[in-house]
């Protein structure tokens, strides 16, 4: 092994430490968490606005400062010196240490809520009860541990999201799709649902109660969106009500699929999501951690299209179970609904054959067994089950099984937890249903493109090192070739780290989306053989 | 089937490997010392800043070469032998070949000057380079100061690696204006206003006289040989240039000049022995193109251009129009055409200079004063679309025709700030003209779509 090998494996020395201005944010930032971890451990904590205020508050400012001294000192341009000597940013000890940190916290909040105050009856205690002032003053509601984590979540995007606005301050679309993120977690998911909740039983809504709602969370990556609870707090909540289940539905048949088309996925994994909005603020720092094998990229395709077929099979089985068998009380019956489905996924799968069969390749094939056996699933659904059962399985035990694998497990267990060490979009490439739909949009009829600029790339490599989704951006950009690819979610960093200004993220016609030459541009021997007439 | 034996893994050899392998079912070797692997030289520098990993350097995975049947030797060439159809290896052992491809690259320049054999004076080049910066200022206490010899782009790079771990640096540069052999004049300037916003101590009109030990073998300081001031600090990075790598073919038969001569085929005066990218010496090189250019671009055209001949369709090398890039620190640098200095420009060649107010942007075009026609853009912290400008010059556009349609070439970002219009009018005001705007038209994003082949699905995508 040689030096420079060393070098990179130890990792524990960077040839650059941290400023002493960064080592104090650091500390301050310490003592914010820590503040939460005694509240945790505490059950009576005082004066709880306060502390909880000067909690956040370090938080918060500690990774202004941090970001203060890292980037104030440089003019405007790639930051990304040192990230594979850190130990937090290149799998050392760190990353494992935080990773751990963070795997744990959410095992705690998933599984036992109990140990962060969630008590079954009556008041909240330990760190649940400190952020009861604040749910109060939201919704009028004494905190839950999601609420907890809503604060959480929606503070690590608006501190990290200011980190990162400061890191790429030369790119305005790196700036313009920072603010959106923040603006969707904090608007959408965090306060409206909050604020919505606080008309539950109110005459605009006729006395009902809505679910609690993220209106921009759309299935099927808010799977149990159409659970019969909700379906009912939809419907018993007046025209307010109606119009929010009319806007969920027509968010997956119309809106996703046109803007997916004019744009690309990134109007949504990268401009909306919350997912995508901690991914890209702070997951910013584990980027580069994502593996780029084609192994990789095979278990990728399996298992996104996988979690896709379960969560379809799933959810038509939770709407199967609740609905009624007889046409005179409602038209919406079972068997209306079951053919209605089998119908729609024939017609994408038949049309996808048709049209865009040359373009599907593997994926195709993918893309074909799940159809058949979503379909298959769906008939034997109609055929063998009885009410709430599937296959003499309980449609309530699916549901749970997801919820537990992939709600839970996955997006966040996982997803999450093992950011420093998987990198920030494990979830979102290997499990979001949602990704998967949008993904099949994007290769079969999506205007979105990254196009390389004729015969300029040297082959550097910063864009596949920095694709959060372990797309080898390089494997296309060195040949000459436009990339469109499923799982691109459109970040745009490829293009931001490129030395030579070779990528570009942008819509247009189909024609010559994927444009591919033998030969470079730079050379001639294209022209030769097109005056030849071999050309096309 | 015959035996093509590659001698270098970088991007001509490489390039060339690729396309042998996809038009015929040749054997294929390739020779390299220097790695077991084809990394991305020009990724070295991001190595040092921990922008990357090495691995991450490689464009094509490990499994890539297995795959495609190409044989990687891991050996030092020691010589030669074209008569009897051998490559010799140092420590013995020789490969036989029915056709051999020299694709051997370069080597850094020295001056000449006293001290240069000394530990801490090293250029950068070689993989083997890199390790030994890594040694040789591994952080600011190890490395106090650096100094760097050389005003080109390795130069700048260099500084820009030793920045990224706050070492300072001193550049000496021999011109009046930072890379004003080869940028215009405005351009030159902005550079080096950057340099210095970089905290890099940028020292114009200096050369250097001599590198003083510590006594033990190892550089201690650096006197320069204009105002005799001695420099101290702990590395001398030497970044004068590069020159084809031939020695070991001395005395082969091949004949050789600066680097080795080849014909319009690429082909030595040996038959069946050719010399592509860095090494290679065109005997007449293509109108307005140097005899040697080393840098990528011209090694992968030429792979691609012989690597068609060795497949049975003779070709000749005939480059498009001119174009390269670099990264100045945070300013990027395309051109394309032909944009000559001032020291080279003569009089037929008119220069329009636009420059932002405050960021570190500019452009300069250049055309014909008799004629009119366009001849070349410089951009600088603007991207333009290689197909658009490439397409003005092939189309022999005027000057004023590009600039009512220069925004066809923008390749920013999206939502990035536009500065067509405010280029136009500075264009307008310079040449007292009143052009106005053609509206955008999307075609010529595209119009080098048209030339889409049905690429035969090698087995060349990545990792």
């Amino acid at each position: 092994m040689n030096d420079l090998d060393k070098s990179m494996a130890l990792g524990g020395q960077p040839p650059k430490s941290l400023t002493l201005g960064q080592r104090l944010a650091v500390g301050l930032g310490l003592m914010g968490l820590g503040i939460l971890v005694l509240a945790a451990t505490n059950p009576g904590f005082p004066q709880k606005p306060l502390w909880l205020g000067l909690s956040l508050g370090a938080i918060f400012l500690a990774t202004l400062w941090f970001s203060w001294e890292t980037y104030a000192h440089s003019g405007p341009g790639i930051k990304n010196d040192g990230t594979w000597f850190k130990s937090i940013s290149s799998r050392g000890a760190m990353a494992w240490v935080l990773g751990l940190a963070l795997t744990g916290f959410y095992i705690v909040l998933y599984f036992y809520p109990e140990f962060l105050g969630l008590v079954d009856q009556g008041p909240n205690r330990g760190l649940i009860a400190l952020f009861d002032p604040l749910s109060r003053l939201l919704s009028g509601q004494p905190a839950s541990q999601w609420f907890v984590y809503g604060t959480l979540y929606t503070l690590a995007i608006l501190a990290f999201g200011l980190k990162f606005l400061w890191k790429y301050r030369h790119s305005p679309y790196q700036r313009l799709r920072t603010l959106s993120v923040m603006l969707f977690q904090t608007a959408f998911a965090f306060i409206l649902p909050e604020l919505m909740a606080r008309l539950n039983g109110h005459k605009i809504l006729e006395g009902g109660s809505l679910p609690y709602l993220d209106i921009k969370s759309i299935w099927p990556l808010n799977y149990y969106n159409f659970e019969s609870y909700r379906i009912k707090g939809f419907l018993g909540s007046g025209d307010i009500g109606l119009a929010l289940l009319v806007l969920a539905v027509l968010s997956i048949l119309v809106i996703t699929p046109v803007l997916t088309y004019r744009y690309g996925k990134r109007w949504y994994c990268s401009w909306v999501c919350g997912c995508g909005a901690l991914a890209e603020t702070a997951g910013d720092p584990f980027r580069q951690l994502s593996d780029k094998s084609i192994a990789a990229w095979k278990l990728e395709r399996w298992m996104v299209h996988l979690v896709l077929v379960f969560v379809v099979v799933m959810t038509t089985a939770v709407v199967h179970s609740y609905l009624g068998t007889d046409t005179s009380k409602y038209w919406l019956t079972k068997k209306v609904f079951l053919i209605g489905v089998a119908l729609l996924l024939s017609a994408v799968f038949t049309w996808a054959m048709r049209f865009r069969g040359k373009q599907l390749q593997k994926d195709a094939k993918l893309g074909a067994i799940s159809c058949f056996v979503i379909i298959l699933v769906l008939i034997g659904l109609h055929l063998f089950s009885g009410e709430g059962h599937v296959f003499w399985i309980k449609s309530e035990s699916l549901r749970k099984t997801y919820g537990f694998l992939i709600g839970s497990i996955f997006s966040g267990v996982v997803g999450t937890g093992f950011y420093p060490i998987f990198g920030s979009r494990v979830w979102c490439r290997f499990g979001c249903p949602m990704a998967a739909i949008l993904g099949f949009q994007q290769k079969l009829f999506s205007r979105f493109r990254i196009t390389t600029n004729g015969g300029q790339c040297i082959s550097c490599g910063n864009c596949s090192t920095y694709c959060e989704m372990g797309i080898d951006v390089r494997a296309y950009a060195q040949r000459g070739q436009n990339i469109v690819r499923s799982s691109c979610v459109g970040c745009g960093i490829c293009s931001a780290v490129c030395p030579r200004g070779v990528l570009k993220l942008e819509n247009g016609p189909h024609r010559g989306r994927i444009d591919s030459r033998e030969f470079l541009l730079g050379n001639d021997l294209d022209l030769v053989e097109l005056a030849k007439g071999n050309g096309p | 089937m015959e035996h093509i034996v590659i001698i270098g893994n970088g991007i001509a050899g490489v390039t060339a490997a690729r396309h042998i392998r996809k038009g015929s079912r040749h054997r294929i070797s390739i020779i390299s010392s220097e790695s077991e692997h084809f990394f991305s030289r020009t990724a070295l520098m991001y190595v040092y800043m921990g922008h990357m990993p090495f691995e991450d350097t490689k464009p094509y995975g490990d499994h890539f070469w297995k795959k495609n049947r190409i044989e990687l030797v891991h050996a030092h060439v020691a010589g030669v032998d074209p008569l009897e159809r051998k490559v010799r290896f140092q420590g013995g052992g020789a490969l036989a070949f029915d056709r051999l491809i020299l694709a051997c690259g370069s080597q850094p320049n020295t001056l000449g000057c006293p001290g240069e054999e000394l530990q801490g004076v090293q250029g950068l080049y070689f993989k083997q380079d890199l390790e030994l910066l890594e040694r040789n200022a591994k952080d600011r206490t190890t490395c106090k100061r650096a100094v760097i010899v050389g005003g080109g782009l390795i130069g700048i790079e260099l500084a820009e690696m030793l920045r990224s771990r706050d070492i300072p640096v001193t550049f000496l540069v021999r011109e009046t204006s930072f890379w004003n052999s080869v940028l215009p004049e405005g351009e030159s300037a902005m550079v080096g206003e950057h340099i210095r916003e970089h905290h890099i101590d940028l020292r114009l009109n200096a050369t250097l006289k001599e590198i003083r030990s510590d006594g033990q073998g190892r550089a201690r300081s650096v006197v320069l040989a204009e105002t005799g001031e001695e420099i101290a600090c702990d590395l001398v990075g030497l970044a004068v240039g590069v020159s084809p790598n031939i020695e070991f073919l001395r005395d082969s038969g091949i004949a050789l000049d600066r680097g080795v001569l080849v014909d319009q085929f690429l082909e030595t005066n040996c038959p069946g022995v050719y010399a592509i990218g860095d090494c290679a010496q065109l005997k007449e090189p293509p109108p307005g193109r140097r005899p040697i250019e080393a840098v990528w671009y011209t090694g992968r055209i030429m792979g691609e251009t012989l690597a068609r001949t060795l497949c049975g369709q003779p070709s000749a090398y005939s480059p498009g129009p001119w174009f390269n890039s670099a990264k100045f620190l945070d300013i990027e640098y395309q051109t394309y055409g032909r944009v000559l200095p001032q020291q080279r420009k003569g009089n037929s060649e008119v220069h329009f200079h636009w420059r932002h107010p405050r960021k570190k942007l500019c452009v300069t075009l250049a055309f014909d004063g008799q004629s009119q026609r366009f001849l070349g853009i410089n951009a600088l912290g603007l991207r333009l679309r290689h197909g658009t400008v490439e397409g003005w010059l092939r189309g022999n556009l005027s000057i004023d025709q590009v600039m009512e349609t220069l925004a066809d070439a923008n390749f920013d970002p999206e939502f990035h700030k536009k500065y067509e219009g405010a280029i136009l009018d500075k264009y307008n005001m310079d040449f007292n003209k009143a052009l106005g705007r053609k509206k955008k038209d999307h075609r010529p994003m595209f119009q080098w779509g048209c030339m889409v082949y049905p690429t035969d699905k090698t087995n060349d995508s990545g990792r």
